[in-house]
């Protein structure tokens, strides 16, 4: 194989979200000699964010003093909160809880924050290289990062080179900078081949599906804030709702369910619009319309779960290290002060040396260890959870002890031991009607002759064993309707296999987390494919 | 010999476009824009000539607002080796971008002048044949296949009945049809490269061309949705169906 041409810089940074961006504005900021890029895998920046996200508007103020004169796109204050506890008809209003009073904060559509913020970054100096995905991971001769290898275009689904073939470059720096979001796929690596989780919990997931509607004129009171816990979950499925009001007639809705959940039959996305379909919940959105829709994993392990952040020539930062606030939901102030941390330190020691030390000695670490036992105190279910989090609310997180994270997909019972609770889903009438529907707002395109680049290490798992054991549970939890199970023809008839619409997939990973014999590896397609999100 | 490629600055192909609830126009909010794809395989070919030594030079043009530069931008780093953005706020009906392509033209005195054979945003189809016109030059439109030799181009044309070929004297317009080639991915270090291309802004006022655009846009609409479907379970309730709707 012929080598590989090379672009050099003093940092490259992998993934153009809120962590990935503040750190390389941060490294301008502090010496604009510095070289930097960012690889992104999306088409264009923001195009593959989803969050809510209702954000705290402290690092913004540290590293873009000034912004509040210059908004981002569909940003405003948040006005109210309410926090409810619905039941299959009705609700109550609960006392909302600390971590959710919102006060000072600003509703955004992160996609549209981080548009936003790339040109500032680029105003700096940043290199900003969208549509361009980091495939690889390119080591030194001493073992250790020294940069990444972006993702050849132009393969044809048997591997072979199609005329529009062009090799990715590799692109070397002293220091990598691995910003990719929750269960980043090089990330994931990283973590594995370094051991960072040896002396860690677990890390533990949920995943967040999302709609942005146009309403009704009236139907929307922009700077509302709403969370809900309750229906549609039975109490051994930790999930809420969130929904905010933009301006614009416009209205954000999610559903974020923790990817613990026992159940082999439960359907995420189906949860979702069980949700949206609630009597009370239901009235904002009749009459309006979908804009964009998609869904992502969320990270959720916290204090207990965070892997060591440093490694010879690299360092892991924002979700893709777990940095996230669970009880708040909120991760974004998290990831950019940790991105802003990693530029800072990097000042002082440019290999990196002590990142670690100084993210747990930080501002970003005690946030996370106050609030360290409230998410695994719902594995007892939702009322022990409750009464839980209200304890170590109470106490500012000061219980002598810390409670335990479990990987997520040991949580799946197999068929044989778990008795699926009577769920009383309705029949729903706002759309979409079902998953395929869905991707169709996301705007999802990929190049249909490329390489399934979710990788399934043994299909025959898949029929022989998964099918009896947990009845291809990855039918179901892939809002994306990604995977099939569909009867063989010719040859084969009368057996089955797996069908995987590799081109639906809204990159979320919750496959690569939540697949009961962990065989399914999620990894880069060619890059700028996957969703063109709109705003979310 | 030079060749200019006019590119467009439309809304992704991928985006789904939806009309803004007061009819004023598409909204485009949030949404991902690109080149004309038939734009860029008019670059593409425009490249190709030059790599195969038919043409020196290859400039590309883009009539809009300085968002349009990151088209630009792109073009360069495919490989063209300069740009011109003609700056102005408002949107050209086809008329008055020929007319201004035309003023580019004789400015810059190309071999060949390509442009894509519509731009997927208003599908009008209209440019390349009214700028030939202006300049009174011949026109080789929707083009699958072109050949350079000397003063002459072989184009081969597709039309209703198939191909047609057909030769041009240079200088000509060549519009693109969708089978001509398969545009290049663009490589990282070119990108950095075309950051360095110069790229000339020129307001449109400077090039004296009247913007006459004729037609006024009204409103805007959505095509009207389908009826929901209903799912009948035999044959007989298919008949009776359709007899209730008056059908058979
Ligand atoms: C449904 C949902 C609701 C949320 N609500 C809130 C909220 O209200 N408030 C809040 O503060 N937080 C919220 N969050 C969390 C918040 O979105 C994250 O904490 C934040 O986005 C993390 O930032 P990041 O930069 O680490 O990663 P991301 O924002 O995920 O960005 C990672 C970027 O890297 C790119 N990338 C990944 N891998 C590669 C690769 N190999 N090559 C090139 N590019 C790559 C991705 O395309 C992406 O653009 C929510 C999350 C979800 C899913
Ligand atoms: S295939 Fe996997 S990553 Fe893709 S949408 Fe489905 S669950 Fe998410």
């Amino acid at each position: 194989m012929s080598e590989r041409e090379v672009m050099e810089y003093d940092v490259v940074v992998v993934g153009a979200g809120p962590a990935g961006l503040a750190c390389a504005i941060r490294l301008k900021q502090l010496d604009s000699e510095r070289s930097v890029c960012i690889i992104e895998k999306a088409s264009e920046i923001g195009a593959q964010i989803l969050s809510g996200a209702v954000i705290e508007p402290q690092p913004l103020d540290d590293l873009l003093p000034g912004w509040r004169d210059n908004m981002p796109p569909h940003c405003i204050p948040v006005t109210e909160d309410a926090f409810l506890m619905l039941g299959k008809t009705g609700s109550k209003k609960l006392p909302t809880p600390p971590q959710s009073n919102n006060h000072g904060n600003f509703i955004v559509s992160l996609g549209a924050m981080c548009a936003w913020m790339a040109p500032q970054a680029e105003d700096l100096g940043v290199d900003i290289f969208p549509g361009y995905a980091a495939a690889g991971i390119h080591y030194r001769q001493d073992g250790s990062v020294g940069g990444v290898i972006i993702g050849d275009m132009g393969i044809a689904a048997d591997g072979s080179q199609k005329s529009s073939y062009m090799e990715g470059i590799e692109i070397h720096a002293p220091m990598t900078i691995f910003s990719e979001g929750c269960r980043g796929h090089l990330s994931k690596q990283l973590i594995k081949k370094f051991d960072l989780d040896k002396d860690c919990d677990p890390q533990t997931y949920g995943i967040g599906t999302k709609e942005l509607w146009q309403v009704k004129p009236g139907k929307s009171q922009p700077g509302r804030v709403q969370h809900s816990i309750g229906w549609p979950m039975d109490s051994h499925t930790y999930g809420g709702s969130f929904i905010y009001h933009l301006e614009n007639d416009r209205i954000a809705i999610g559903f974020v369910t923790g990817l613990d959940y026992p159940d082999p039959n439960f359907q995420p996305w189906e949860a979702f619009q069980q949700f949206k379909n609630h009597p009370e919940i239901k009235t904002l959105f009749e009459g309006g319309e979908i804009l964009s829709a998609g869904a992502r994993a969320i990270v959720e392990g916290g204090y207990q779960s965070l892997p060591k952040t440093e490694m010879p020539g690299a360092l892991l930062i924002g979700d893709g290290a777990g940095t996230l606030n669970v009880p708040k939901i909120k991760g974004v102030h998290q990831a950019m002060r940790g991105g802003m941390l990693a530029a800072e330190h990097l000042g002082q020691h440019a290999d990196g040396k002590g990142y670690d030390k100084a993210l747990r000695d930080s501002p970003i670490m005690a946030e996370l260890k106050k609030v360290r036992n409230i998410r695994p105190g719902f594995h007892k279910g939702l009322w022990l959870g409750l009464i839980n989090a209200g304890w170590e609310t109470i106490t500012g997180g000061y219980s002598p002890w810390t409670l335990k994270n479990h990987a997520d997909h040991t949580a799946l019972k197999r068929l044989e031991d778990y008795q699926s609770p009577e769920r009383n889903w309705i029949d729903r009438e706002l759309p979409p009607r079902d998953r395929l529907a869905s991707v169709y707002f996301s705007t999802t395109a990929h190049e249909e002759d490329q390489p399934v680049h979710l990788q399934v290490a043994d299909t025959d798992i898949c029929i022989n064993q998964c099918t009896v054991e947990y009845g291809n549970p990855c039918t179901r939890f892939c809002p994306a309707h990604v995977y099939e199970i569909v009867e063989e023809d010719g040859e084969m008839e009368g057996g089955k296999r797996l069908q995987i619409n590799a081109a639906n997939c809204v990159h979320c990973k919750t496959c690569d987390i939540k697949d009961p014999y962990q065989i399914i590896n999620w990894v880069t397609p060619e890059g700028g494919s996957g969703p063109n999100y709109q705003n979310l | 010999m030079k060749i200019l490629v006019g590119i467009k600055r439309v809304v992704d192909y991928n985006v789904r476009v939806r009309v803004k609830p007061d009819g004023s126009g598409v909204d485009l909010d949030g949404a991902k824009m690109s080149i004309n794809p038939f734009d860029e395989i008019a670059l593409e070919e425009a490249l190709r000539l030059r790599e195969a030594g038919k043409a020196a030079e290859v400039i590309v043009v883009s009539i809009g607002p300085n968002a349009c530069q990151q088209q630009l931008r792109t073009g360069l780093a495919m490989g063209a080796d300069r740009a011109i953005q003609v700056d102005t706020e408002e949107r050209l009906q086809p008329l008055a971008v020929a007319r201004t392509f035309l003023a580019i033209a004789e400015k810059e005195q190309p071999g060949l002048f390509i442009v894509g054979k519509q731009a997927i945003d208003d599908d009008n189809s209209q440019t390349g044949q009214m700028l030939a016109a202006l300049w009174n030059r011949p026109q080789a439109t929707f083009a699958s296949e072109v050949q350079v030799e000397g003063d002459t181009a072989t184009v081969t044309r597709e039309v209703d009945a198939g191909l047609e070929t057909i030769e041009i004297d240079l200088p000509a317009v060549i519009t693109t049809d969708l089978r001509l080639n398969e545009p290049r991915f663009v490589k990282l270090p070119d990108i950095m490269k075309a950051k360095r291309k110069p790229l000339e802004v020129i307001p449109l006022s400077d090039l004296g061309v009247a913007n006459d655009n004729t037609l006024e846009i009204e409103h805007f609409a959505p095509p009207a949705t389908r009826e929901k479907g209903i799912m009948v379970d035999s044959a007989e309730a298919l008949v009776t169906e359709l007899k209730n709707r008056g059908l058979l």
